[in-house]
């Protein structure tokens, strides 16, 4: 029904009928190889400063982070960041963090769990970092809820500094690489650049809208 | 050559549309006369204009992507039906539906059906222009469905009955002391006396308002700034988080989306991102840029259960193959408007209906037909801003120039400007008779002129004096009576 009127009317404004199997072709070669476009060159630097871009960026946007040596030391920086800050020591996690050495730090309690309205902080695992723009690749799985992204008031991010790519390509690539055959895609991707803000009275950026006020990453520099 | 081409059909959109198109010249006066509106508009500059300037001086590959952006868009639109089927089958492979939709009616009806098919009481709302074409709100309410807008600008247009009047901040002719006696009227649950110290306080309450109705909706309803075809996503671009909350927290999520929002694949999706948000708010990139697809996976702790995409025709498919095929390459960033100097004197209310400026100039008599919409092309000065600023490179002078052939060909412009243009045509296709009538005009001009300098009124011409005085002509003649002396002298 409106289906096929739709296409019908597509196709009469483009003066063809359906397209003949060879175009067909081409268009799905076209799909399965995803060309990329032009790619700026500002992320095409050596690796030093390919995420000294992606830090720089990330406090453009009014994000922070900590650089730590290795994953064992994130428990710490965690305990260290909330008593810094004043916030309670419950929070949420996701699920892929829970092997961490959670219990070297005895007096926090992280849950791993979604987040719940209201929890003041979670933290989550990073799949990327975009250095083009100082942008976290934040997908869904079961042992990365969305909601962690969200729900906050105090979001953090461990990132992997191996995980810093250049440009959004890179992470699409490697986004495909990680999924399984067929639907690869996960539910949700969300590409986050530094925390929740609104311009909309009277064009003035104010932070913290409905999202995180505070975007903190935990880099670990495992390279 | 134009003529011989198909003039698009308009949707007429109707019933619970408000379209006040029609009335643009009275609104336009009250919008000069309005001061707040006057202080709302003069945060242009410094609010888009410089914001963008920079931005895309800070990326010197801006041009080339902006070639890319429209060399993308246009191989989407001649494959528009092939990537729709594409598009569709992902989606479904991702268990996600996906409901085509010809008209407005059809939308909304699909729209209500989901809603009631989940069982909805509230259905909270990420920003989407098209929710606004639709009228989706008023159909909701009128069956007895709460629909509440979560985008600040939104939300605050809503609980005062106002439409937006700019596609990407909707209450951008607001002042903060809008904002403040608004909350101070509708929260009434909240201290009277209570002190908005900062914008920030302002946002607060509203934050507050809505984490309880993000938590109490049934359904949630985005828009898309883009589909994908490879993957059977649609794609949110937000700062405020509010559009994810909207996606991720009901059991059911609609995503609203005409069928131009179409792009083949992530990296043509990345390539019109990296021009998107510079053009509209100067930013690098927004704060959230999420990718939907389809459904709750296996093992997922959260996102919605059902994934529908209302995919809306409306008129859209008719522009295709006729001089207007250019405007579906629009991304909706608002560079055209925030660039505007008749947008920027007379804000988005006075256009009369969902877009404004000149996008929606070129739009609007698409979608409710040129007989309602024809003041919005003549609209224009034909400065030429907006095309020099849109990242895909629409020609929208020439697309409004269109419409005002359209609206003369249709004997749908006045009297008083066709018998003017006839008799300037007349004119203009005799030189001869044209030159010594001008010369004489310029002769007489000036010796009645003589010694004021400048004409403060003329008798036929009050429209053009009211606002500006003419100068008086200098000895010498015409521009081409002193033009052919000079070749002459060689």
């Amino acid at each position: 029904m409106s289906r096929q009127a739709i296409l019908d009317s597509i196709r009469r404004g483009l003066r063809r009928g359906p397209l003949p199997a060879d175009q067909r072709a081409m268009l799905e070669g076209r799909l399965a190889a995803h060309p990329r476009q032009l790619i700026p060159a500002r992320s095409r630097v050596p690796r030093p400063e390919q995420i000294a871009l992606f830090l720089r960026n990330l406090e453009k946007e009014f994000a922070t982070f900590e650089r730590l040596a290795d994953a064992a030391a994130v428990p710490g920086a965690v305990a260290a960041y909330l008593a810094r800050h004043n916030l309670p020591s419950r929070f949420a996690i996701a699920p892929m963090l829970a092997d961490l050495p959670w219990a070297d730090r005895p007096m926090l309690t992280p849950e791993a769990r979604r987040a719940h309205p209201d929890d003041l902080v979670c933290l989550t695992h990073g799949f990327a970092g975009i250095a083009e723009t100082g942008t976290l690749m934040l997908p869904s799985d079961p042992a990365r809820p969305t909601t962690l992204n969200l729900l906050p008031d105090t979001a953090m991010v461990l990132l992997r500094a191996s995980d810093i790519v250049g440009a959004y390509e890179e992470a699409w690539d490697r986004l495909r690489a990680a999924g399984p055959q067929g639907v690869w895609m996960p539910r949700n991707v969300m590409l986050v650049t530094g925390p929740s803000r609104s311009a909309d009275i009277e064009q003035t950026l104010e932070l913290g809208a409905h999202g995180p006020r505070r975007l903190h990453v935990l880099l670990v520099d495992d390279e | 050559m134009t003529a011989t081409l198909p003039a698009p059909r308009a949707a007429r959109y109707d019933d619970l549309m408000q379209i006040h198109s029609p009335e643009f010249q009275e609104r336009a006066r009250h919008a000069l006369d309005d001061p707040g509106l006057q202080k709302a508009l003069g945060r242009a500059k410094e609010g888009f204009q410089v914001k963008r300037a920079a931005a895309v001086a800070g990326l010197p590959e801006f041009e080339a992507l902006r070639d890319t952006a429209a060399d993308i868009k246009n191989h989407t639109l001649a494959n528009l039906d092939f990537y729709l089927e594409t598009f569709a089958a992902n989606v479904e492979a991702a268990g996600g539906r996906v409901h085509w939709c010809s008209t407005a009616d059809e939308a909304r009806a699909a729209v209500l059906k989901i809603c009631q098919d989940a069982g909805a009481r509230t259905v909270t709302k990420g920003k989407s222009m098209i929710s606004e074409e639709l009228a989706v709100n008023e159909h909701l309410e009128k069956h007895g469905i709460t629909p509440v807008e979560t985008d600040l600008g939104e939300y605050i247009l809503q609980i005062r009955d106002e439409g937006p009047s700019h596609i990407i901040a909707p209450a951008f002719h607001l002042n903060r002391e809008d904002w403040e006696e608004t909350f101070r009227r509708v929260h009434t649950d909240l201290a009277p006396d209570r002190v908005f110290a900062e914008r920030r306080d302002i946002m607060a309450e509203a934050r507050i308002k809505l984490r309880q109705k993000f938590l109490a909706a049934d359904v949630g309803i985005t828009g898309a700034n883009f589909l994908i075809a490879e993957t059977g996503s649609s794609v949110i671009v937000t700062n405020e988080g509010n559009g994810d909350l909207t996606q991720t927290l009901p059991r059911v999520h609609i995503a609203l989306a005409s069928i131009e929002k179409m792009v083949p694949t992530l990296e043509d999706a990345t390539s019109l991102l990296r021009v998107l948000a510079r053009s509209a708010t100067g930013q690098d990139f927004s704060v959230y840029t999420t990718f939907s697809t389809g459904v709750r996976r296996p093992g997922d702790l959260d996102g919605p259960e059902e994934y529908h995409v209302v995919l809306l025709d409306g008129g859209r498919s008719n522009m295709l193959g006729t001089e207007f095929q250019d405007m579906l390459r629009c991304i909706r960033c608002a560079a055209c408007m925030n660039h505007c100097p008749v947008y920027g004197a007379v804000g988005g209310h006075s256009y009369g209906w969902v877009y404004p400026g000149p996008m929606g100039s070129v739009l609007t008599p698409t979608l409710i037909g040129v007989d309602r919409a024809g003041h919005l092309p003549n609209a224009s000065t034909f400065c030429g801003r907006c095309e020099s600023v849109c990242p895909v490179k629409i020609p929208l002078p020439k697309l409004m120039r269109h419409w005002r052939e359209r609206e003369f060909d249709q004997h749908l412009s006045p009297q008083g400007v066709r018998s003017g243009l006839g008799i300037w045509g007349w004119f203009a296709q005799r030189p001869g008779l044209y030159r010594s009538a001008t010369g004489a005009a310029n002769l007489a001009l000036r010796l009645w002129g003589r010694g004021q300098g400048v004409f403060r009124s003329l008798p036929f011409a009050g429209g053009w004096t009211a606002g500006r005085d003419l100068p008086v002509p200098q000895p010498g003649g015409t521009f081409m009576a002193q033009y052919a002396r000079r070749k002459r002298r060689g």
